[in-house]
């Protein structure tokens, strides 16, 4: 469930960036001062464990269809949640760059939804309410599968917030819901039995595990000023990009069209002038009446368009070839 | 399995890729990520509706494919195989919106439809632009560049270190999911028990591996700092490269290109 | 410099599981000598290197490496004096290139630009690989990357040489390769091995370890004809000093 550039607007997109590489900065003085070196080759490698670890399927239950770990809530387990939230960042960056999975500008989306919802919210909240220091192994089977699946949850929550604000997908926010919630909450549970399986077996394979996730509690109030400040920037960037993008397009369709075509016949200037607003390939077409839109003429001019942007383009590509090719 | 391997092959194609010597390649890395991180902003800004206006911006991967000498059918083939998350989100909008807001023809295209179109320009351009730039800078470049645009140093090295470990993890995870597969019959043994037991035996050994690296690290004088003999080279070339895309893609922004021109032949035909 | 560089006086060691992993470990190796370690698996050769570099302190014991004793405050000192050469190359190449990964070592001493440059040229043509600095070690083959494991080691100038299983994983060419390389080098040489023929090529003196216990020191061509201590400690007679199964010829004169 990565999020993809093609889904999110920059104004999500940038918030969500600047949110995180906030809590990025955060969790690496943290890390430099709580931990020695030894760190810097644990996170590295774990980090390479999780993405090979997520390149193995088991088998769904009942299903025949195959899941794997998302590995936020494990990582915060072993290593703590500063560390895990910085591991999970890289993976998602390299997941990003070297298969497209998610997109650049959507990293910001995908390191909130993967990383710090598990790290800072499941984790704290309901991994260490339930996990106390001393707790039998049911407790921790336990506390790790609840944290893993509302974990999910917050992440597939996250996805619908990110998509509906975004506004690309008209997808409505009630209907998305109900659609991403039940399907993550079964595979939340999966994950979550299976990520509690691999805790007890940690445990007891390696005892002296918890020495990795020593950390001093999160602090709490941390995160709530965080969210306030997520909530800012979101607000601000899309104030920005509804007042600025928008006034800049008007008045420059506006300046420009007139310009050029103040000399053209009257008829045609008069389709002409709302151009941007009216006639364009694909219009508005929230504000208009289906009727007046099967103007023949201008989709015309929209095909006729493309279709020489795309030759124009050939064109380009042909004579760069023959250039360098000498 | 076919997943493991695959994913070593491509990572390995990739950096290849990046391995060559082109007039892209030469480009600061630097310049590169901000290029696209401009376009990706531009391609995003576009509203929902819009079609004809992002077709221009194919020049941009076109323009460096051909220049960077990557070939056009890798990267086909990887946007069709690459995340279907935003198509299936995509697919859903010609179904929520029925409205017909235009004909070709006799034919009526509904909002929805649209909207989809939108959707799988913007998904083959911006992941194009991610792949394009990872194919001609290479992975430790790019984390390189990172670390001199102000990204945290902790950050970068973790990069830096996965991305090396990837390598010796996939192959191990390979071996072991190969192991798991030759002693399972009809699906018997792919469950949930034996698929713990299986990642919970390559996490040992990952602790293990970052405790001999550590070692490894100590007994060459590792104080906690990393530091690299890398140095990067701001030229002319690359600053006109930056300067000149961002000029294209704020004009490809500002102006419908295809439509203009199509009405333009439209009124001469006339 | 010291005439016995490496000395171990009575070393213990009990992992915190409750294994005993050697029990009473002495000997000396003067400058120059080139010393092999066999022993069967867990007869302890891993966890004394471990101990030679500081990374597991004795229960009981004194390790005296050079003109110092090793304490938390020479450990520094020791590890640059003594190199070792891990066993997986995969733990020691870290770094992004290989270029960037011999000079870690070098950069962390505190050099300058230029000094770090030449000795990672250096090092790297020292081990025959300089062709390929600009390489991720992923891409490398076994025995190159075995060679840039080396040459990690070799640029911070170390007095000895500490291995683990140099030519495991190896094929026969770069094996012999390798085997070639490390004559050459005029260190002091500590070899802990299952390869009984290399360690033949590469040592005068072997020390056979059983159980956490030293049970033979001495000269290898020697030891290496008792049959009775190869078997006692799990090993066999280097398939070279083993008679022809053909001609029923020794290829080594006795």
């Amino acid at each position: 469930m990565h999020m993809a550039d093609a889904l999110i607007s920059p104004s999500v997109g940038c918030s969500m960036l600047a949110v995180t590489g906030a809590v990025i900065l955060y969790s690496s003085k943290k890390i430099k001062e709580e931990f020695d070196d030894s760190r810097i080759p644990l996170m590295g490698v774990l980090g390479a464990f999780v993405f090979a670890a997520q390149m193995i399927n088991f088998t769904i239950p009942l299903t025949g269809s195959s899941g794997h770990i998302g590995g936020g809530i494990l990582l915060a387990i072993l290593i703590g949640p500063y560390s895990a939230f910085l591991t999970i960042t890289s993976i998602l960056t390299i997941q990003a760059l070297l298969f497209a999975d998610g997109g650049i500008l959507a990293l910001g989306c995908n390191i909130f939804n993967l990383g710090f919802l598990p790290c800072f919210v499941s984790y704290p909240f309901v991994y260490k309410n339930i996990v106390k220091e001393g707790s039998s192994k049911t407790k921790i089977f336990t506390g790790a599968t609840i944290a893993s699946v509302l974990g999910l949850q917050l992440g597939a929550l996250g996805v619908v917030l990110e998509t509906v604000f975004s506004e690309i997908s008209i997808l409505p926010f009630d209907k998305f819901l109900i659609l991403m919630l039940p399907i993550h909450l079964a595979i939340g549970i999966v994950e979550g039995l299976v990520t509690a399986t691999i805790v007890t077996f940690i445990l007891n394979a390696k005892p002296d595990i918890n020495a990795y996730s020593y950390a001093p509690s999160v602090k709490k109030n941390i995160f709530a000023i965080f969210i306030v400040a997520a909530l800012f920037t979101a607000g601000f960037f899309s104030w920005f990009a509804s007042s600025l993008p928008d006034g800049l397009e008007w008045s420059i369709s506006n300046v420009t069209v007139k310009e050029e075509i103040s000399s053209k016949e009257e008829k045609i200037y008069s389709s002409l002038s709302n151009l941007q607003e009216k006639t364009s390939f694909f219009p508005d077409y929230n504000f208009k009446n289906d009727k007046e839109q099967g103007n023949i003429g201008t989709s015309v001019a929209g095909l006729i368009g493309v279709s020489i942007t795309f030759i124009t383009i050939a064109l380009i590509s042909l004579i760069l070839k023959k250039l360098k090719d000498g | 399995m076919a997943k493991i391997s695959s994913a070593l092959f491509d990572i390995g194609y990739i950096d290849t890729l990046s391995r060559q010597n082109s007039l892209i390649h030469g480009i600061d890395t630097r310049v590169k990520v901000l290029t696209t991180l401009v376009f990706l902003i531009t391609i995003v800004s576009f509203k929902t509706h819009e079609i004809s206006s992002l077709f221009p911006f194919f020049i941009y991967p076109v323009f460096l494919i051909i220049l960077a000498d990557l070939p056009f059918s890798y990267f086909v083939r990887k946007i069709i195989i690459v995340s279907p998350f935003a198509v299936l989100i995509g697919i859903l909008n010609p179904f929520i919106d029925q409205t017909i807001v235009l004909y070709i023809g006799k034919i009526g295209i509904s909002g929805g439809l649209i909207s989809f179109f939108n959707i799988l320009l913007r998904f083959i351009l911006t992941v194009l632009s991610a792949l394009i730039l990872v194919a001609t800078s290479g992975f430790n470049n790019i984390c390189i560049a990172l670390e001199k645009l102000y990204v945290p140093k902790m950050l970068v090295i973790q990069l830096l270190f996965i991305y090396r470990y990837l390598f010796v993890l996939i192959k191990e995870a390979s071996q072991m999911s190969k192991g798991r597969k030759l002693r399972t019959f009809n699906g018997k043994g792919m469950g949930i028990k034996v698929y713990a037991s299986l990642i919970g035996h390559l996490l040992l050994r990952a602790l293990n591996r970052a405790q001999r690296i550590h070692m490894a690290m100590l007994s060459r004088g590792f104080d906690g700092e990393i530091r690299t003999a890398s140095n990067m080279k701001f030229d002319k070339k690359s600053f006109l490269f930056f300067i000149l895309w961002s000029i294209v893609f704020l004009i490809m922004r500002i102006y419908n290109l295809p439509q203009i021109v199509g009405y333009f032949v439209v009124i001469i035909l006339k | 410099m010291s005439h016995h560089i490496i000395e171990v006086n009575d070393l213990h060691y009990t992992y915190p599981d409750g294994t005993s992993a050697l029990s009473g470990i002495s000997f000396r190796i003067t400058h120059g000598e080139s010393v092999a370690i066999v022993g069967a698996n867990a007869a302890g050769k891993s966890t004394l290197l471990l101990h030679l570099n500081g990374f597991i302190t004795p229960n009981i014991g004194k390790i005296r490496i050079g003109d110092f004793s090793l304490t938390k405050k020479t450990l520094p000192m020791i590890r640059r004096t003594l190199g070792m050469v891990f066993q997986d190359p995969d733990d020691q190449l870290f770094m992004p290139t290989i270029y960037d990964d011999v000079a870690f070592g070098p950069i962390n001493l505190g050099l300058s630009k230029e000094d770090v440059h030449n000795k990672v040229l250096d090092a790297l043509s020292s081990v025959g690989i300089l062709h390929l600095k600009d390489r991720p070690p992923y891409r490398l083959s076994g025995g190159e990357r075995r060679a840039a494991a080396i040459a990690t080691v070799i640029a911070m100038s170390p007095d000895i040489l500490v291995m683990d299983e140099p030519t495991s994983n190896l094929d026969p060419k770069s094996r012999r390769n390798l085997i070639e390389l490390l004559k050459t080098f005029k260190h002091t040489k500590i070899i802990a091995t299952h390869d009984l023929d290399m360690a033949v090529d590469l040592c005068e003196r072997v020390i056979v370890m059983h159980n956490g216990k030293i049970v033979a020191d001495g000269s290898i061509m020697e030891i290496f004809q008792n049959d009775s201590i190869l078997f006692s400690s799990h090993l066999e007679k280097p398939l070279r000093m083993q008679g022809c199964p053909k001609c029923q010829n020794s290829f080594i004169e006795k």
